[in-house]
């Protein structure tokens, strides 16, 4: 039983920590955060948030709120992995520029530009809209990266007779799509949703809940009523807060995360027959529903063939060979030095308003990063430290990982951040106060990934490698160190990867907040930025942001990727 | 409608390179085929001898570097859309079921839904799949996914159809039922193919199935044997005529031991072609020296061996050339003989067998240059990636990466050479050189 594929590998090109390509995404990342602090300096100064009712009665109408704006990310993001990933896959120029913009935005932390997002829309939006469109896009920000990414790679690698098989029997590419492209890449699209929408659940509480200074962006939703009801310390709301939020994510496990899974086995690429498939009682169901089959017969059915019919007249099949991509279009050079111009221009002005930032400065956000580093790296350590021995005894136990696995991934989809305001009212009291909420906040939303990927590294040890070092009777620390620490290796370094970005997203949230009416702050970068964007200081707010993405960035090159290499290398199993 | 020169398909030297850098690696060099209609044609060769990269040129999935393929005596600009494929690996749609994959080719076709149906009803039902409609391919053995394999082909009605090593996948048996049940669909004349291409390394099921054999060597890949075939069908394999035929093919593909410098060639960089060094595993070059030690005279029929040792001939061919390249066997009109070294090997104990290969590998050109590169560089040890890029002005990039592997699997058999995986570094085994 496989609980927890690895989603997908990442790609190990050459081993240049940094290239031009990316030296261009990272100027255009800052040209467009500084294009958004500019249009953020027309943004009012105060902002007044919505009432957030706390009556039991109203959480269905939140809940199905925050579920709207989800669901319209998740659509965004949906659509916009399936254009990209296919220009990228099949446009050898597209893809040089498509894919080091890509890997950036997937390794910067994206709640960074929370602060930015919403000043910017409300500049030129009203409140409520502005803060509903700018939780959409961020959310879309947050699901976007690793769906694209997983399509981008299943289209790469499609098996060889597959493709020929398909030009031979001359699909045209809506049947290619259809039949081919599509089911192929389905498993890992949905497993990528799942994890998209769990990453979306974090940013969404986040943004319902962001307040800086006078300006609160707050939305209705769990997540403000969450924050609301911890603010006031009313416990009873919070925990119907709580069951709301627990019910949501149980609700979507069961009737279309676990069906989506059952549904989409059927997609494998592997040939012989599963001995444990996903199962699901709501699949099941679905199923046997005379309704629904009358539904596919005399509705979908039809339509799919008039589609197909469509389809087949608008894109005929072509015998021609794929010719190799002829010279570039002067037009696209013309488009391409235009935008250069553009760039070169705006990015001067960045760089001039992060000059007016003085040493002293430059000197706190420099601090913020560092401590911000330690909190992260604490973070993990803590991490490592349970749910290493958990993961591997979970791992190695089919009962017990069959009992378990249920129960810790509905634990796991729990956004981190909607807990947050919870957390801070228990621990506010204790010495550490703040920075202990904090590093248990990173805790929250990364252990997951972690404990995910040792439970999916544990049961992939091979028996018989578990029965030799039984047989060879090595005692506890020797068994450690011959097998599960080198076997875990890959494993615990893709989950250290994905929890450290999602360690330095949540310290925007966690080391700055208002609660029962105080601000309360910590040192961090998490904090620097929040308290630019309170006090309207936008180039700090700026210089931060950028600060911290390229930071991060660079962590990741340097550290995580070349221990992922080190990991990929030596210690695989297959 | 009438041909314009007589051939269905006429290949005029057809030539398929590779670059590599500034390098050119010949695959396919100066290939001519025609092919009539009626025919059912056999393409036979070694791995690597680019016979499955032909088809997809005949097929139009991939044009030629140079030459024509022509098609009814017009050039061929795209997919030949008259031709289709059963593949090796039956690149069935493991999401489809075994209707709807058959279905598929008919969908991009414009076949209303009721005439396809009813079409890969009776297709499935002619190669008795008639009950399976609603299975998924991996539901079935392999024998039946190609049945299905080839329903899905015959569902278009290629005039050509082309077949890549469609049984090399299967089970002895579900192989043999499955020539059978192709040759009596093509004998019979119920289906609408005009010729038949079979691409295959089995040099028995070549001789079994087609009219004609056009026998491929490598390093070119170019045709060294074109050869008729006119037994009636069905074939008897114990036929005196078959096993002839069997004998004569082997006979040309496994050449005749060379003078000992044409056998091994030069070294890398050399004037002269690198002997490039066979992919085989050493025990398996132990046995069958062994075994031809145990037989009479030490000598034996290479179509013979095959069947008695029950491995496919494309891996026995290899073996032999390696026993050939290393002095441990002649071969002469289709026979093998141990030489009196080959006995001695065949015969001693593992210390001194290593021996024995250790002072044969020396001999040959690429590994006294490798050797010669240790024992010049630094320290004695070298980084796999330099030794590939000076190989690869010999070989292309994978043949060159095939190449290194070979030669430190047996310099780690021979106790020459060391290799370590976490520093990917070469480097001499000391001892007494």
């Amino acid at each position: 039983m496989k609980p927890f594929p690895r989603l997908f590998k990442i790609p190990l090109p050459d081993w240049r920590p940094f290239s031009w390509g990316d030296a261009v995404v990272f100027v255009s990342l800052g040209v467009l955060l500084y294009l958004g602090i500019r249009l953020g300096m027309g943004a009012p100064a105060v902002i007044k948030g919505p009432e957030v009712d706390l009556s039991p009665g109203v959480l269905p109408y939140y809940v199905s709120l925050s579920l709207g704006r989800m669901a319209a990310a998740y659509l965004l993001s949906l659509v916009f992995s399936l254009a990209y990933g296919y220009l990228a896959a099949n446009r050898p120029r597209a893809e040089k520029i498509m894919l080091p913009l890509l890997d950036v935005l997937q390794s910067v932390p994206i709640l960074s530009f929370l602060p930015v997002v919403l000043l910017s829309f409300s500049a030129f939006l009203s409140p409520p809209l502005a803060t509903e469109a700018a939780s959409i896009v961020l959310i879309f920000t947050s699901q976007a990266w690793n769906l694209t990414f997983a399509w981008y790679q299943s289209l790469t690698t499609l098996p060889r007779d597959l493709v020929e098989a398909s030009t031979i029997f001359r699909l045209n590419p809506w049947l290619r799509f259809k039949t081919l492209e599509l089911p192929f890449a389905a498993l890992t699209l949905i497993w990528n949703s799942m994890m998209s929408w769990a990453g979306g659940w974090f940013f969404l509480m986040a943004a319902e809940i962001f307040t800086a200074g006078e300006k609160n962006y707050r939305l209705l939703g769990l997540g403000a009523y969450l924050q609301e009801a911890a603010n006031q310390g009313n416990l009873t709301a919070v925990a119907w807060g709580l069951a709301a939020l627990v019910g949501t994510i149980v609700a979507l496990d069961q009737l279309i995360w676990r069906p989506l899974l059952a549904w989409g086995n059927r997609f494998t690429m592997s040939m012989v027959e599963d001995d444990y498939p996903p199962t699901s009682w709501f699949y099941d169901a679905l199923r046997t529903s005379k309704i629904l089959e009358g539904l596919r017969c005399r509705v979908l059915r039809p339509m799919g063939e008039a589609l197909d019919f469509l389809m087949l007249r608008l894109f005929p099949p072509k015998d021609k060979l794929p010719q190799v991509e002829g010279r570039t279009p002067l037009g696209l050079y013309v488009l391409g030095g235009a935008l250069l111009v553009v760039l070169l221009y705006q990015g001067y002005r960045g760089l001039n308003l992060i000059l007016g930032v003085s040493l002293y400065q430059w000197g706190v956000i420099l601090l913020g990063l560092l401590v911000t580093l330690l909190r992260v790296l604490a973070a993990l350590i803590i991490t490592l430290s349970w749910t290493l021995p958990l993961g591997v005894a979970i791992g190695t136990n089919p009962r017990l990982a069959a009992w378990l696995q249920p129960v810790v991934q509905v634990t796991a989809s729990i956004p981190a951040t909607a807990l947050f305001p919870v957390v801070v009212l228990l621990v506010i009291g204790l010495p550490g106060g703040l920075n202990l909420a904090a590093v248990l906040l990173m805790l929250m939303g990364t252990q997951w990934y972690m404990l995910f990927n040792i439970i999916a590294g544990a049961a992939a040890i091979p028996r018989d490698l578990k029965f030799t070092t039984a047989l060879l009777q090595l005692g506890f620390f020797e068994r450690w160190r011959t097998l599960f620490l080198p076997a875990l290796f890959p494993y615990m370094v893709t989950g250290a990867l994905t929890a450290s970005g999602g360690a330095w997203n949540a310290s925007i949230v966690a080391e700055y907040l208002q609660f029962g009416g105080e601000t309360l702050k910590v040192t961090g970068i998490g904090a620097v930025i929040a308290e630019a964007t309170a006090s309207g200081d936008y180039a700090v707010l700026l210089a931060a942001t950028l600060s911290m993405i390229i930071a991060v960035a660079t962590i990741n090159r340097l550290v995580w990727r070349r221990l992922y290499q080190v990991a990929e290398e030596r210690y695989r199993m297959d | 409608m009438p041909l314009k020169n007589g051939y269905l398909l006429e290949l005029q030297k057809v030539s398929q390179i590779y670059f590599s850098g500034t390098r050119r690696f010949k695959v396919i060099q100066d290939f001519d085929l025609a092919l009539s209609e009626g025919e059912f044609a056999a393409l036979l060769g070694p791995t690597g001898c680019g016979k499955s990269t032909l088809l997809r040129i005949i097929t139009g999935l991939q044009p030629p570097t140079s030459g024509r393929v022509l098609y009814r005596g017009e050039p061929l600009t795209g997919v030949n859309p008259k031709a289709t494929i059963v593949f090796q690996t039956f690149a069935l749609f493991p999401w489809l079921t075994v209707q709807e994959n058959v279905e598929v080719a008919l969908r991009s076709r414009g076949v209303p839904p009721g005439l396809r149906t009813a079409r890969a009803l009776d297709l499935l039902d002619r190669v008795g799949l008639d009950g399976f409609e609603t299975a998924y391919p991996r539901e079935l053995s392999g024998g039946m996914r190609q049945k299905v394999g080839f329903a899905r082909a015959m569902a278009v009605e290629p005039e050509l159809l082309c077949l890549d090593e469609p049984f090399s996948a299967l089970d002895v048996l579900s192989a043999e039922a499955l020539r059978g049940e192709l040759l009596e669909l093509w004998t019979s004349g119920h289906i609408p193919t005009k010729a038949i291409l079979l691409v295959t390394h089995n040099i028995e099921e070549a001789v079994f199935l087609a009219d004609r054999i056009v026998v491929m060597d490598k390093d070119p890949g170019r045709v060294i044997l074109n050869m008729k075939v006119d037994l009636p069908h069905p074939r008897q394999r114990k036929d005196p005529k078959f096993l002839n035929l069997v004998d004569r093919v082997y006979m040309v593909l496994a050449g005749q031991t060379q003078p000992e410098h044409v056998e091994l060639g030069t070294a890398p960089g050399e004037p002269g072609r690198t002997r490039a060094l066979p992919h085989i595993n050493i025990d398996d070059l132990a046995g069958l020296l062994e075994h031809l030690d145990s037989m009479p005279d030490n000598r034996a029929d290479i179509y013979a061996l095959a069947q008695e040792l029950q491995i496919n001939s494309d891996e026995l061919l290899r073996l032999i050339e390696t026993a050939e390249l290393l002095g441990f066997a002649t071969v002469a009109y289709g026979d093998i003989s141990l030489s009196p070294l080959g006995e001695t090997f065949a015969e001693a104990s593992i210390r001194a067998r290593k021996e024995i290969f250790a002072n044969r590998i020396r001999r040959l050109p690429l590994f006294k240059w490798l050797l010669d590169l240790l024992r010049a560089s630094d320290k004695k040890r070298m980084e796999w990636d330099v030794v590939q890029k000076a190989l690869e002005l010999e070989f292309h990039e994978e043949e060159a990466e095939r190449q290194l592997d070979t030669a430190i699997d047996w310099g780690r058999y021979a106790e020459l050479l060391a290799y370590d995986d976490t520093t990917q570094t070469l480097y001499l085994e000391p001892g007494p050189e």
